[in-house]
């Protein structure tokens, strides 16, 4: 990005105007950034002037690199845009193929395909609750996010044989059926998880230390959010309705009881209390599906080489972060023409410098805390 | 009364006539062109208008169609109306020698970065931008990487030999 003589200039010129304003760099190595993430934020004092992210640090061009790579290799790319939901984007990028060739996905895959997606959200939303907690002060909660994400994982590594950038949905299904100890396995986790979700509200929730850093901190109004483009947990915390699961179904969530998790505070902690109120409603959904997978195929019968039609695909999904929008443009070619991600993470750390704006430096980590950022997801 | 794609078709067409070109919905999503010049005055209808309310902007991205001559580039942009829950998409054709387009900045605040996002990978010169450098890419980059004279390696080919790597 900025080269150091560029930033070292920018900050003396702002020091020499005597204005008592001060730059200052996090990053791109900080701790609480989680990632490769650099700010350079202008002070008054202790309040923020303005903030002006730098991103592009670990950048790998995924969208170029996916133009040569045909509709069943590039998948495998996309589990390590967003590496905490990647299930979740091949879902989204198995759609949009399917939607392109018309394949009917069978029932089976798409109730396995739901639940992996469910416990995805919630291995995600741990590790954000931990980094989070961690992020203000408190570094036992992370500990035990890590206790719960760990049960998860280890289905995970027993379903499709990765912990973390798994890749298991392909076009027409899912590539392997799921394990025998699956269901039980998920049953368990589901027993151990609604007692230790409980505990996460003893232990964070009802603090008041940790609401007083969280409440009223970091407002981001409906207009904004709407203006910014937020989605997922950040858009739902300023009472934005953008539930792609429920706005637009996809696979059967049209068929599963869940409430869209909606809070009108717009601060800090309405984001935080999306996220743990969002985990609850994913284990209920699991519930629901987890005892009535059909039997029948788990992949649908494909071509070997996929060839969709001349024409544009958008398929959206939502992941623990946000919309995942995946744009297609095909030419009739083994490989897509053009390919475009577009990152829920992009958009809501673009509203960071306005959400910022006026507040103490000292709140800053707990307001990036709860957007959720993930940078890989932001840079691609 | 539903907002269904062939209102948003006639609505359109009554405001800016032939002007807005090649409508089609494929896959249930509206599409249609306009003139590179009346991009601003198509997004302030959608945005203005109380039935269509286009406010959220989901995507901004840009294609590289090198054969289609003085149209090379496309901007397009995904429009969402979350009242009615419809989406739309619009494109912008623009040639790539003068690839100027107005900025959408002043309609929503997401275009700022998506815009600048377009403009680091395609080069798209947005007019009126409070703040076009690159983003994604270093500074001193002097070329735009996601056009199509950029080809990355071919995955077949056979001329390298590597020991390490196997081919």
């Amino acid at each position: 990005m900025y080269t150091e003589t560029q930033i070292l200039k920018e900050t003396s010129t702002s020091l020499l105007n005597g204005e008592g304003e001060l730059v200052i760099n996090v990053g791109p190595q900080h701790p609480a950034t989680h990632g490769v993430l650099h700010l350079v934020i202008t002070l008054n004092g202790e309040t923020i002037k303005k903030i002006e992210p730098h991103l592009g640090y670990i950048h790998r061009s995924i969208e170029k690199m996916c133009e040569s790579l045909t509709y069943r290799q590039f998948i495998y790319v996309t589990s390590r845009m967003d590496y905490l939901s990647a299930h979740i984007n091949n879902h989204a990028c198995a759609m949009a193929v399917e939607k392109a060739m018309q394949i009917e996905v069978p029932q089976r895959a798409q109730y396995i395909r739901v639940i992996l997606d469910e416990l995805t959200r919630i291995a995600s939303h741990e590790l954000w609750w931990g980094a989070l907690a961690m992020d203000v002060g408190a570094f036992t909660p992370f500990f035990y996010a890590f206790r719960e994400r760990e049960t998860i994982t280890d289905i995970m590594e027993e379903t499709c044989g990765a912990r973390l950038t798994m890749n298991y949905m392909v076009p027409g299904g899912v590539m392997a059926d799921i394990h025998p100890n699956f269901q039980q396995r998920v049953k368990d986790f589901i027993k151990l998880f609604k007692k230790n979700v409980d505990e996460y509200d003893d232990l964070v929730t009802g603090n008041v230390i940790f609401q007083n850093r969280l409440k009223n901190v970091g407002y981001l109004s409906p207009e904004d959010a709407i203006s910014y483009g937020c989605s997922g947990p950040v858009a739902r915390g300023s009472g934005v309705k953008s539930d792609i699961r429920k706005i637009a179904p996809y696979d059967i969530y049209n068929q599963v009881q869940f409430d869209e998790v909606l809070e009108t505070a717009g601060d800090s902690f309405a984001r935080y209390l999306v996220r743990v109120k969002e985990m609850r409603q994913s284990i209920s959904i699991i519930e629901q599906l987890i005892d009535n997978i059909p039997e029948g195929e788990f992949q649908a019968k494909t071509k070997a080489v996929l060839k969709p039609p001349k024409g544009e695909f958008y398929t959206r999904v939502e992941t623990a972060r946000g919309e995942l929008g995946v744009y297609i443009v095909s030419e009739g070619g083994t490989t897509p023409y053009r390919i475009k991600f577009r990152s829920p993470g992009f958009s809501n750390l673009s509203a960071l410098d306005h959400i910022s704006r006026g507040s103490k430096i000292g709140d800053l980590m707990a307001t990036m805390g709860t957007l959720d950022l993930v940078i890989p997801d932001i840079d691609r | 009364m539903a907002l269904t794609n062939d209102i948003i078709q006639q609505k359109l067409q009554e405001k800016f006539g032939d002007a807005v070109t090649n409508f089609s919905q494929p896959y249930g999503m509206l599409t249609f062109e306009a003139p590179k010049e009346m991009n601003l005055k198509v997004m302030q209808f959608l945005y203005d208008d109380d039935q269509l309310a286009f406010r959220f902007l989901t995507d901004l991205c840009a294609v590289h169609f090198p054969d289609n001559k003085g149209n090379e580039l496309a901007v397009v942009y995904h429009l969402h109306n979350l009242v009615e829950n419809v989406r739309i998409r619009f494109r912008v054709f623009t040639s790539i020698d003068q690839p100027d387009v107005f900025t959408a900045t002043q309609l929503f605040s997401s275009a700022n970065w998506q815009e600048r996002e377009t403009y680091d990978f395609y080069g798209v010169n947005f007019v009126g931008h409070p703040n076009l450098k690159r983003i994604l890419n270093v500074d001193e980059m002097d070329y735009f990487p996601m056009r199509k004279e950029f080809p990355l390696e071919d995955q077949v080919r056979i001329d390298k030999d590597d020991e390490m790597f196997g081919r």
